[in-house]
């Protein structure tokens, strides 16, 4: 074939010396290749971005379609991290899968543990008690405190401020500790049971967050200072990755980049759970919705969380962690082994799981990315029927497209950066 | 709460078959497969429920009505919650995509798709969302072993 074609071009050259060498390539060329020729400028490039990419946040793929250095269009491919949480959470008891959540969303682990047993315990129709959901509230804004921290340092970071990314690694280490006395972990934490919680928050943990809270704010401010002022970072973050925000709420936007579209919603208010109602906060909203709105929404809630675990130290009321519906809820150890009664419950649910009766129930808290939802569906039996989990992070990405096409390649970076999305809970 | 969900009821008189629940205290409808789209139409449009946060689809595993689609509604400027129910049936489980009316239920229908195998009909980009295209089977019914099947994945040969 390629001989025939040769011998074709040689006799092109032979009978019109003058183009020889157009002859020649047109000779050469087949159908798919004519393309290469016509005119290279209008030519769209597909770049493959991810998943191994540090700017995705994980492993998430893009294929980016390009013209010139401008987005056209763009598809977000995921699964690389998809573990199939749902499916293990239909063969394992309500408590065995509380380990597993903490690996869904796993920059706020603990909100993630809230989350889940709130929505076991209104299937079961217990509440935990005061002190209990004080801590829990305590425990969700750490968690939030601690994501935005990885969120700040990791956007700045994606459009060229890398100090920014050592300070704000330095407050979270600080959570981190804390959480450690808390918990007895510092990262995957499982703290959280049905009815109440693993263990009770002691004096000296209450002075290490009090202690923590007094010091966050001016270190938050130095880390402020060295970007909110910096030209690169604001040229590089304003009228970048717009939506609409029609768009927003039509593609079912969430949490802080919703709010930064000019759309007041905050579950904290709107729906409230734990104790968000008898505590003071504002739900800080922009309307820019721009990647800058998106950053200063974030930042401001910085402040709310601050001011809301204030609040529930005050506040926070003495008395027992753990419900007292002897059915359901696990019982004290040093109890286990001293009395009968105890050892039976705790076996029960130990090895059988807890016994909700038939039905389906919905519970779903703002956390640090938006909507985190347990569905949960219950046959009767010690482990759930269907387990459906609302990530933000999911829902958040499937706006991508719309916020990167028109803008530069390099803008991609900057806008998963404002879009924080997590793809561990976004795989699950 | 109650008083809403009456003027969603009145509002959707005209259409018929539907039944008014509850899913711990948040109002559901169970709406028949055919008038979905009309159900969804008409609380966008006329009870401004502006937002979809979730479709959940459930495998019964029972002889008749095998699956569901509960489809996950949020207003915002009702600050509600509803629930739509769909009961779909195992042998040729399809409902009518809700792209359409709001155009945040594509990837959700696609991780419904992916994993039980439900067709959402004129759904304009209905690929699988986690697992690999060629993969032939649907993860989450309830006759899909936990541990998965061998063989199941083509592997590169060395």
């Amino acid at each position: 074939m390629t001989e025939e074609l040769i011998n074709q071009a040689k006799a092109a050259i032979k009978t019109n010396g003058n183009s020889k060498h157009t002859k020649v390539l047109q000779a050469l060329e087949t159908e798919d290749v004519r393309a290469y020729f016509d005119d290279a400028l209008e030519n769209q490039l597909v770049l493959n971005m991810g998943p191994q990419h540090p700017a995705t946040h994980g492993v998430l793929q893009l294929v980016v379609s390009l013209d010139g250095e401008t987005v056209v269009n763009c598809v977000p491919v995921l699964g690389y991290l998809h573990r199939g949480y749902e499916k293990i959470a239909e063969n394992m008891t309500f408590h065995e899968y509380i380990p597993h959540t903490d690996r869904l969303d796993y920059l706020s682990p603990l909100a993630n543990n809230v989350a889940y047993v709130l929505a076991v315990e209104k299937l079961l129709k217990i509440e935990a008690t005061p002190r209990a959901q004080y801590i829990r509230t305590i425990c969700c804004e750490l968690a939030r405190i601690a994501s935005h921290c990885v969120w700040i340092g990791t956007m700045a970071m994606d459009v060229g401020a890398l100090t920014v990314f050592l300070w704000a690694f330095r407050e979270r280490e600080k959570i981190l500790d804390i959480l450690d006395i808390l918990t007895g972990v510092r990262f995957t934490t499982s703290y959280t049971r049905i009815g109440g919680l693993a263990l009770d928050m002691s004096d000296e943990c209450i002075a290490r967050i009090k202690k923590f809270i007094d010091e966050f704010i001016p270190y938050l401010e130095e880390c402020r200072e060295l970007i909110e002022r910096n030209k690169i970072f604001i040229n590089r973050c304003e009228d970048v990755g717009y939506i609409s925000k029609e768009d927003a709420i039509q593609i079912g936007l969430g949490g802080p980049n919703l709010r930064a579209a000019g759309v007041e919603t905050d579950l904290r208010k709107d729906d409230p759970y734990l104790v968000y109602k008898e505590l003071d906060f504002d739900v800080p909203t922009l309307t820019e919705s721009d990647t800058l709105a998106r950053y200063y929404v974030r930042v401001r809630e910085f402040y709310e969380s601050i001011k809301i675990v204030r609040q529930c130290l005050e506040k926070l009321p003495k008395g027992p962690i753990n419900s007292p519906d002897a059915k359901q809820v696990l019982p004290d150890k040093g109890t286990v082994y001293t009395k009968m009664e105890e050892l039976i419950h705790d076996f029960m649910i130990v090895n059988f799981g807890n016994t909700p009766v038939k039905g389906e129930a919905y519970q779903a808290i703002e956390s640090a990315k938006g909507e985190l939802g347990f569905y949960v569906i219950s046959d009767g039996k010690g482990y759930p029927f269907r387990l459906k989990i609302r990530s933000p992070s999911f829902v958040n990405l499937q706006s991508l497209p719309i916020m990167v096409r028109g803008g530069m390649i390099s803008d991609i970076v900057a806008i998963i950066g404002s879009l924080d999305p997590v793809m561990g809970e976004a795989d699950k | 709460m109650p008083m809403l969900t009456d003027t969603i009821k009145e509002k959707l008189s005209s259409i018929q078959g539907l039944v008014f629940t509850e899913i711990n205290n948040y109002p559901c409808i169970e709406v028949p497969k055919e008038k979905i789209l009309e159900v969804a139409k008409k609380l966008r449009d006329e009870c401004e429920i502006d937002q979809i946060r979730d479709v959940v689809g459930v495998d019964r595993f029972t002889k008749n009505d095998r699956f569901e689609c509960i489809y996950n509604l949020y207003s915002h400027p009702l600050k509600i919650r509803i629930f739509l129910r769909v009961k779909l049936d195992s042998k040729n489980p399809e409902v009518e995509s809700l792209c359409p009316v709001w155009s945040g239920a594509n990837w959700m229908e696609r991780e419904v798709y992916d994993m039980f195998g439900i067709i959402f009909l004129s759904h304009t980009d209905l690929r699988r969302i986690y697992m690999m295209d060629e993969y032939q089977y649907y993860p989450l019914r309830k006759d899909y072993p936990l541990m998965g099947l061998p063989g199941a994945v083509q592997l590169p040969k060395k």
